[in-house]
């Protein structure tokens, strides 16, 4: 296999468990050179243990890591050139940003001219302005800026592989999505492989290229965010990752339909042909501004959404309201048939 | 590899020998130098006294058992009711301070060096100053006498009430700062929430104040109980010959009484009552904070 | 929190005035020119004229200051290692070290002092300055693996793990990025260790030999033979000297957090944030 072709880290079967909790559980997965991989799912899945089973800050119990074709298990984290970006940043609060930054390259004995350079070089790529942040400390940072600086300390070593772990978890909503678009851009710009750990599924569907969903443990599904999305295979994927109406479906399994999908016509209307229809009372109508909800119950304990654009085709005002009688239904074709259990 | 990194790659797999490593200068000289002693004594106490009061060989328990002797049992008891005393006198006085440094804004820092510099200042000075303030001749007489409010000098020193004072006056710091440090987690919101379900102030003190800082108090109590039972200096210069406590009958029995295995048996005798009551305390505590989640 | 009721105020300037009223009166009159009486004379240096004479002091203060800095160096580096290794490890037996190490904190001076004369009797070591190192060794090192062991815990391992993943190795991150967040903590608890070590009595008063007085041991005698003023004198001194190393300290540690608040060592315990 070519260089190019072959995956720049892989995990085969494996297994980490803290006491008797079991964090991974035969995992296995390969990461292609150059993707922004994501390891997404809801806290305590695993995926943070996981992110530092390939850095070298845990042993795994079982199975092997490879990283660049060969067996990293017997390798220290500071013999696997990689570069990883913790959740809290991390940086040296006694070392200048400056410093901070050339850490690595104080430990690979760069020499000091050169080192200067590539640490204004680093800052600058974070949009950080040597001249003005270089001499400060971590503390008088703000959390945005020391997000960037510890970017910039990973980055300045040039590896082939970057790790970050919820890198904007603390980071509030409006800037969080500035820095996912520069995020990716660095990605593009750099060529570097991201793997990247998030519990937001907002966030890696806008990020990445492949995800990794993982719950208990385990990888519940991989694949493209549009994979993941349009075609989830179980039905922990497709609840986590949006929002699914689940019907019964054949036998013992269900099937997945997206609000989006679900089309809605008053009592007496019709639905477009060919759809799935079943009847219910509509319990709210939300408005979300972009989208329209509609909830609506269908059974006793059985209630599922209709998401409808807001664009400008809706008629007004809406035919139904609170405790209005409707049909519900869908295209077959969308209804995606999840796997059992 | 080099050999450096080889060694560390070794200790890295297992990190118990890593720990090891640390802990053994460390702990070797204290198994030599404090529990070795600690069995030497254990030991000591068992044998028959010596001629000079050291010990011959062979084994007793005549010495626990003159310690069950009256004379001896009312010093630890004295010991132990002088011990509970300074406890609850630190713990009133030094919970309303704790309280004050922690409800203050602006001085806190000061305020707690001004605590804590008694704690570092010498404590046979400390002793001293007490002696100079509560002898005959000393500065409260003075001052009573040249008032006229006594004609003679009260006695003072020497008594219960001088151990007592000078117990209080060297352990209260130590009472202050693990109030102050429970107090200071504290969040006010819980006091506000409080109040906003009809909470009066005593009843937010009873009820939310006062068991969130149970574990400050608590080892408060232990930090100024233990202390109080083994000591020595205070009870030797303020209370004088009347006034004995464990201590100094201990180091009496190493000294001018000659009796080394009696000695060492009164010494266990002391470490029970002190190790029970800490065990009691921390089984108090750990039960609370399971219950209050802190 | 809510500023505190009057009467809560009220106590704790009583607590304040007892804490440090008798300490202030004893140097105050060090200065009085009066013997024996309490009444003001006069201001005078003659108690501090007769200390510089005084050759049981000059050698009891040299033998605490060897004492002192021995005892505090040796108990400084082990009782760091200590901290270290119960910080750093999961293993079995850890139960049985932190027993060890509170066990001179429980234990009563005097008992510490004589189970120690009974070892230095059994094995034949004599008496002395040797004697009374080892014991403040003992004792000073639980106080030291306490201290930085709190410091410890305080500190964020993700520093360490971030140093691993920029090429340092184990020895090196700890030398670039825990050390140098941690010496406050051990500079607290050596600090604490001196001053245990210059202070203390009763340990000391059982394991000295007949020549080897430490500084408190012989004022302890002044006191004990006949009351004057030379004993203010000498205590205001001492007073004097540890106040001064403890203001030296907390300011080298405060510029090392990058404050400038009095107090920073007693909260040299904690890190900063």
């Amino acid at each position: 296999m070519s260089r190019a072709a072959s995956p720049i880290a892989e995990l085969l079967g494996v297994s980490k468990s803290f006491g008797s909790a079991p964090a991974v559980q035969e995992v296995s997965f390969a990461i292609a050179r150059g993707e922004f991989f994501s390891l997404l799912g809801p806290s305590g899945c695993g995926k943070t243990t996981t992110l530092r089973l390939l850095a070298g800050l845990e042993t795994p119990d079982a199975g092997d890591i490879r990283l660049g074709g060969a067996s990293a298990l017997l390798l220290r984290p500071y013999e696997r050139r990689l570069g990883m970006v913790f959740q809290n940043y991390a940086l040296f609060p006694h070392l200048t940003v400056e410093r901070n930054v050339g850490f690595g390259l104080e430990r690979r004995r760069v020499p000091a001219a050169e080192a200067a350079r590539r640490v204004a070089e680093a800052l600058t790529l974070v949009r950080l302005d040597p001249g003005e942040f270089g001499r400060r400390r971590p503390a008088q940072l703000s959390g945005g800026q020391r997000q960037r600086v510890a970017l910039a300390r990973a980055l300045v070593l040039e590896p082939e592989l970057l790790l970050l772990d919820e890198p904007l978890g603390a980071i509030d909503e409006k800037l969080r999505r500035d820095m996912q678009l520069e995020l990716r851009q660095l990605h593009r710009t750099l060529g570097v492989t991201f793997v990247y750990v998030t519990h937001d599924q907002d966030e890696a569907l806008t990020m990445s290229d492949r995800i990794a969903v993982m719950d208990g443990g385990r990888i519940a599904q991989l694949g493209t965010p549009a994979e993941i999305y349009e075609r989830p295979r179980t039905e922990f994927v497709a609840t986590f990752i949006g929002e699914s109406n689940l019907f019964p479906g054949e036998g013992a399994r269900q099937v997945s339909v997206r609000p989006e999908r679900m089309s809605i016509a008053p009592e007496g209307g019709t639905l477009p042909a060919g759809h799935t229809a079943r009847a219910g009372t509509v319990e709210e109508v939300i408005y979300q501004g972009e989208m329209l909800r509609v909830l609506v119950r269908i059974a006793p304990a059985h209630r599922c959404t209709v998401a409808l654009r807001n664009d400008g085709s809706l008629p007004r005002p809406l035919p139904w309201s609170s405790g209005a009688p409707v049909q519900v239904g869908w295209d077959p074709a969308d209804a995606r048939l999840l796997e059992a259990g | 590899m080099s050999l450096r990194r080889r060694i560390l790659a070794a200790f890295a797999r297992r990190p118990a020998l890593g720990a090891w490593g640390l802990l053994l200068p460390g702990g070797a000289w204290l198994l030599v130098f404090f529990a070795l002693p600690m069995m030497l004594m254990l030991g000591v106490s068992l044998m028959p006294r010596g001629t000079y009061g050291g010990v011959e060989p062979g084994f007793t328990l005549e010495h626990y058992r003159r310690f069950l002797d009256p004379v001896y049992l009312q010093v630890l008891w004295r010991t132990v009711l002088w011990a509970a005393i300074t406890t609850a006198i630190c713990l009133l006085v030094g919970y309303p301070l704790a309280w004050a440094i922690a409800a203050s804004r602006k001085h806190r820092a000061f305020l707690l060096f001004l605590v804590v510099l008694p704690f570092w200042t010498s404590f046979l000075v400390r002793t001293f100053a007490m002696i100079f303030l509560l002898r005959d001749t000393g500065l409260i007489n003075s001052v009573l006498l040249g008032l006229g409010m006594i004609e003679e000098p009260v006695a003072l020193l020497y008594t219960p009430f001088a151990v007592l004072t000078g117990l209080v006056y060297g352990f209260l710091p130590l009472m202050v700062l693990p109030i102050y440090a429970s107090l200071e987690k504290l969040d006010p919101a819980m006091l506000e929430a409080a109040e906003m379900l009809g909470a009066r102030p005593v009843a937010r003190f009873v009820r939310v104040a006062l068991p969130l800082s149970l574990p400050g108090v608590i080892a408060g109590m232990i930090l100024v109980f233990v202390p109080s039972m083994g000591s020595f200096l205070t009870a030797d210069l303020l209370g004088g010959a009347k006034q004995v406590m464990i201590g100094n009958l201990v180091q009496n029995q190493f000294t001018s009484a000659r009796n080394w295995p009696f000695g060492a048996a009164a010494s266990f005798a002391v470490m029970a009552v002190v190790l029970v009551a800490v065990w009691l305390s921390l089984r108090i505590r750990d039960r609370e904070s399971l219950e209050t989640g802190r | 929190m809510r500023p505190a009721p009057r009467w809560v105020l009220l106590i704790a300037g009583a607590g304040y005035v007892f804490l440090h009223l008798p300490v202030l009166v004893l140097v105050v009159f060090s200065f009085n020119a009066s013997r024996y009486s309490v009444s003001w004379t006069g201001f005078t240096l003659d108690w501090y004229r007769a200390l510089a004479g005084r050759a049981d002091l000059w050698r009891g203060l040299r033998a605490s200051l060897i004492v002192g800095t021995l005892s505090t160096v040796a108990a400084a580096g082990l009782g760091t290692l200590i901290a270290l290794g119960l910080a750093r490890g999961r293993f079995r037996g850890r139960r049985g070290i932190e027993g060890l190490l509170t066990l001179p904190l429980v234990t009563p001076e005097v008992v510490t002092g004589i189970s120690l004369l009974l070892l230095f009797a059994l094995v034949g070591i004599p008496l002395g300055l040797t004697t009374i190192t080892i014991a403040h060794i003992a004792f000073n090192i639980a106080f030291v693996a306490v201290v930085v062991r709190a410091r410890l815990a305080g500190m964020d391992r993700s520093l360490e793990e971030a140093a691993l993943t920029l090429g340092a190795d184990e020895l090196t991150a700890f030398r670039t990025v825990t050390l140098p967040a941690l010496w406050p903590g051990i500079a607290a608890g050596a600090l604490l260790a001196f001053i245990m070590s210059f202070d203390d009595y009763v340990i000391t008063s059982l394991v000295a030999g007949p020549g080897s007085s430490t500084l408190p041991v012989v004022v302890y005698g002044m006191a004990r033979r006949n009351v004057e003023p030379t004993i203010n004198a000498i205590s205001t001194v001492i007073l004097l000297g540890t106040s001064v190393l403890i203001y030296l300290a907390d300011r080298v540690v405060a510029r090392a957090e990058g404050l400038k608040q009095p107090g920073r060592i007693a909260s040299g315990l904690r890190p900063s944030r």
